[in-house]
């Protein structure tokens, strides 16, 4: 008993959250593992992607040390150096294949909208939490606009996938925040002809594209479709248990496009088959399961907001992923996180379960 | 903001209110799960074996294999047709990096054309860059070791050996063999109407005549496979499975190349056609037409050069053997006799008067006999022995064009004599009905007389002339001449015969006996035609000679200042038998414009007979 509570304390010390930590680490294993088979065993990119899984545990460690109290001194200038990062990319970003994401900050060019994808939540749990739950429409508003202003400067550069996440995580801490039903009904009620608005004035061609390939994917077989068939075609070929590891025909003979970054999953399902997915989901259901266990337990509003709200986003990108691969949702850009090949959003990612294990093992939890 | 808070914050109650909203989240979480499970199911379960069969789809490449065309031997198993390994230089386009810079090195140390170079950097522009692309065929040895030495250098060039078409006798069998070559657009799209293109895929070449085009179904034989695993480029990663192409048939033929070669040997130096025929089976021993022309030019693609050399004025193109209309002239005096006597017109003991002339009566016109002089008195006999004109002009006049044409049409006359090569033509047996639809005229009686000894309007082929002559020996059995003795596979050995046609049936059998003894007597007899060309031979021969005036062999040909005297000159003519009581051979000889058959013609036709019963001494003594 006694030994159980010096161990306890021990993590409690270093403010880890044991069973989410354990869990991430299960999957950045599996991703390692992926990656070796849809790299084509390439020791360079696996190099490259253990560096990058270093250096987000080490996010993790260092977000960790951050106590919700000393964060919520950091949040307005967070979100306002992100936002003038934003307004900088718009004017002086650089394009990469016709995308305005990146500004050169001498040393390193990097995406100010990473920053927003933790900046924002807690701007936005901030705001709310100061107030009284439920928020009044006032309050809503302001919230709205918060999440809104980056929103649309990032869906402008144009990053669909990341302004998709960035909104839904401000719109997580709204809804946690007991955003009233009656709002909420009528706010799906007006998305409506929102989505016709978006359809003729905001999205582009190559992402209206997307959505009708998405429909009939047969259509264009060799162009737009090719994506989304080819990655039906691996994972429906998977079957239940999987071709074997290294042995999935489509990933290994290049039929599969993307295959290390956003369309791992496909990989990963020829090769492990339903047995494969399901693991897969089953340690992501337990990792949000968690997460949310801990914004319950929070002692603040702002902390239960944005370990809420971070968790509900991390789902978002396991959705948004899973659902575009397998032709349930448009080919919208995101990583299949915590697995994909890839930087900077895994270390995001990582900084954000830090933030939540902060939270986790709060001085003011610890007293309750 | 601080100053107008109305209520004190309730934390336990905000606390509830989160976890209600947590809670409804994680139930949604689950729910999408569901949504996403329930989707990779239906893929992964319900749709497996479509994506299972379209993954196959994706990465299993069927490449087909060409069979190896089938041999083609003479009747004593000699080599004539068979398939030789070249060495062709060849690139994978996908492989090369820089085509253009590969291929100028490359010009550096074996010589390559711009067309050469041109036509792969065209086809790279196209599809299709994994396939392999002849950039060079038939390399010799010594650019076969320059370019194994450099090979390093050129990464996706490559020296392949592939077989092909050879025919060691050059030009000796052209217009029996045939030759193949490039299997073209147009036959692939014949090919394909016929549900036969799917087993070409892998095939170069195409007969294009002779037996090659005839047989070309049996030579080639079926395709194979190869399944392999390709990667998103095309790329092959391994080899799964080969099933084996099953080559095509060998032929045997009928022919000699002994024979054969003497044939080409003897017309050196002249226009003219041999045949020389089984009796007893219809199989064609030799089948030469002079000029000839070598068909290894064609496999590989004639150059332009070479081409237009083929089409000079004596049209070695042309198989004279079966595409020659020749006036058949007195080789048909026999046939004709038989008809006389068969219709009562003359009996065997009729004598007519030769004066050296024929007129009808009450015509001035006078048709005269190749001996000024005449004949004077001569009987069926002595009409063949010594082909005797004015007494066929008389009994051709008596008969009537309708008569002599049907009877002669039993013969072949008129009619593609069967023989397996496509390249024939019919020639003409005139009727009124055919004077009449050709030149809008009504049949004289004139013209019969001209008919009467095997000229005027009616021309034959040198096979068709072979093939009467053969149901005369038989006596009246039909046996079509044919090319092809055996078909063979593995062990299966099949024998090619040719359906006999309806046999001439005579009224009176013993007809036959005299136009074959006549025929006999034209070789024995001191006065007969062919008695000079055969003394001393070994055995019993017996023949018919012929001269004919000119019938030009093709229409359209260009007036020729330089060589219009030699080509008035007379065709020589003749066809003949031997031996006599058990024909084993029939021959028949046609040489062009070097005048009669009984000098020039006669005297080749023995050294095909001397070769024949040396080669084959058994068949000397008759039955």
């Amino acid at each position: 008993m006694n030994q159980l509570r010096q161990r306890r304390s021990f993590w409690q010390r270093i403010h880890i959250d044991l069973p989410l930590l354990i869990a991430l680490l299960v999957m950045m294993a599996g991703s390692l593992a992926v990656v070796y088979s849809a790299s084509g065993q390439n020791m360079d990119m696996m190099a490259r992607h253990a560096t990058r899984m270093l250096g987000a545990i080490i996010a993790l460690f260092v977000m960790a040390q951050i106590s919700p109290n000393t964060l919520k001194r950091l949040v307005f200038p967070l979100y306002t150096v992100g936002l003038i990062m934003l307004i900088g990319v718009f004017f002086f970003g650089i394009t990469i294949n016709g995308a305005k994401r990146w500004l050169d900050i001498g040393i390193t060019r990097f995406q100010p909208s990473e920053i927003m994808k933790l900046g924002v939540p807690m701007m936005v749990a901030w705001y709310i939490g100061r107030q009284q739950l439920p928020p009044k429409i006032l309050h809503i508003f302001i919230g709205f606009a918060i999440v809104l202003v980056p929103t649309i400067l990032i869906q402008k550069q144009p990053d669909l996938g990341t302004s998709l996440l960035i909104a839904s995580s401000g719109i997580f801490v709204l809804f946690l925040s007991g955003l009233s039903w009656r709002l909420i009904g009528s706010s799906v009620l007006l998305a409506i002809p929102g989505a016709f608005a978006m359809w003729h004035f905001v999205m582009h061609e190559y992402q209206k594209q997307r959505v009708l390939t998405l429909l009939d994917p047969e259509s264009d077989p060799l162009g737009a479709g090719y994506h989304i068939i080819q990655s039906k075609i691996a994972i429906g070929s998977g079957g239940i248990e999987g071709k074997g590891w290294l042995h999935g025909t489509q990933s290994q003979l290049e039929f599969l496009p993307e295959r290390h970054t956003d369309f791992i999953f496909s990989v990963l399902s020829e090769e492990f088959g339903l047995l494969g997915v399901v693991m897969l989901l089953s340690v992501y259901l337990f990792i949000i399961g968690r997460g949310l266990y801990i914004a319950v337990n929070a002692q603040e509003a702002f902390s239960k907001l944005l370990a809420g709200a971070l968790t509900l986003t991390f789902f978002v990108y396991i959705f948004v992923n899973i659902g575009m691969v397998s032709g349930l949702l448009p080919v919208v850009g995101v990583p299949l996180p915590l697995i994909s090949y890839g930087g900077t959003s895994m270390v995001t990612l990582m900084a954000g379960f830090g933030i939540i294990m902060a939270i986790a093992t709060d001085k003011k939890m610890l007293l309750k | 903001m601080i100053k107008n808070r109305p209520t004190i914050r309730d934390h336990s109650a905000e606390a509830n209110l989160f976890a209600r909203r947590a809670f409804v989240g994680f139930v949604f979480v689950v729910l999408l799960i569901g949504v996403l499970l329930n989707n990779i199911y239906t893929l992964q379960v319900e749709k497996h074996e479509t994506y299972q069969t379209r993954s196959n789809d994706n990465r299993i490449k069927v490449i087909p294999i060409a069979p190896n065309r089938g041999l083609i031997y003479d009747r004593n198993g000699v080599l004539l047709a068979e398939n030789r390994p070249v060495y062709n230089l060849e690139v994978i386009p996908e492989q090369v990096t820089d085509l253009e810079q590969s291929l100028e090195q490359l010009g550096a140390i074996i010589s390559i054309t711009d067309t050469q170079k041109n036509a792969i950097i065209k086809s790279n522009r196209r599809s299709r860059r994994f396939k392999s692309q002849v950039l060079k065929a038939r390399l010799n040895e010594q650019e076969v070791a320059i370019f194994s030495v450099n090979q390093h250098r050129f990464p996706g060039f490559s020296v392949e050996a592939r077989l092909a078409r050879h025919y060691p006798y050059g030009d000796a069998l052209t217009h029996a063999l045939g030759y193949v070559s490039r299997l073209n657009k147009k036959e692939l799209s014949e090919l394909e109407s016929q549900g036969l293109a799917k087993n070409y895929r892998a095939t170069h070449d195409f007969g294009k005549l002779g037996i090659e085009k005839f047989y070309e179904q049996r030579l080639h034989g079926q395709v194979g496979s190869q399944r392999v695993e390709v990667n998103n480029r095309g790329r092959i990663i391994r080899s799964l499975s080969i099933e084996h192409p099953k080559p095509g048939e060998d032929l045997v033929l009928t022919l000699d190349i002994g024979l054969q070669k003497i044939a080409q040997e003897v017309l050196e130096g002249v226009r003219g056609a041999i045949v020389v025929m089984d009796p007893k089976d219809g199989g064609i021993l030799a089948l030469y037409s002079n000029p000839s022309y070598d068909p290894n030019l064609f496999v590989h693609g004639i150059s332009s050069k070479d081409y237009r050399a083929l089409l000079n004025p004596d049209r070695p193109l042309i198989n004279r053997a079966t595409q020659g209309r020749y006036a058949p002239a007195s080789t048909v005096k026999p046939h004709l006799a038989i008809l006389a006597l068969e219709e009562g017109i003359v009996k065997e003991e009729t004598k007519i008067w030769d004066p050296g002339f024929f007129q009808i009566p009450n015509v001035e016109h006078r048709w005269r006999d190749w001996l000024r002089w005449g004949h004077g008195h001569v009987d069926v006999y002595e009409a063949i022995e010594q082909s005797c004109d004015t007494y066929f002009y008389e009994t051709a006049y008596k008969l009537g064009i309708t008569k002599i044409s049907n009877f002669m049409s039993q013969f072949g006359f008129g009619d593609l004599s069967g023989i397996d090569i496509h390249e024939e033509t019919a020639a003409i047996m005139p009727t009124t009905e055919w004077k009449r639809q050709r030149f809008k005229e009504s049949w004289w009686p004139g013209d019969t007389i001209s008919v009467g000894i095997g000229q005027g309007y009616w021309t034959a082929t040198p096979m068709q002339i072979t093939n009467a002559v053969s149901i005369l020996v038989n006596k009246g059995i039909h046996r079509p001449p044919h090319l092809v003795q055996v078909a063979k596979q593995d062990n299966d050995v099949e024998q090619m015969y040719t359906e006999e046609k309806p046999p001439v049936v005579l009224k009176n059998p013993h007809h036959w006996k005299i136009a074959l003894d006549a025929m006999h007597n034209t070789v024995k007899k001191a006065r007969g035609t062919a008695h000079k060309a055969f003394l001393g031979a070994t055995y019993d021969p017996a023949g018919k000679t012929g001269t004919a005036q000119i019938v030009s062999i093709a229409q359209g040909e260009e007036y020729d200042a330089e060589s219009l005297k030699e080509k008035h000159r007379d065709n020589g003519i003749y066809v003949g038998f031997a031996p006599y009581n058990d024909p084993r051979i029939v021959v028949t000889v046609i040489v062009e414009n070097q005048g009669g058959g009984s000098t020039i013609a006669a005297p080749i036709a023995r050294k095909l007979m001397d070769y024949y019963f040396e080669t084959y001494p058994s068949h000397t003594e008759g039955k």
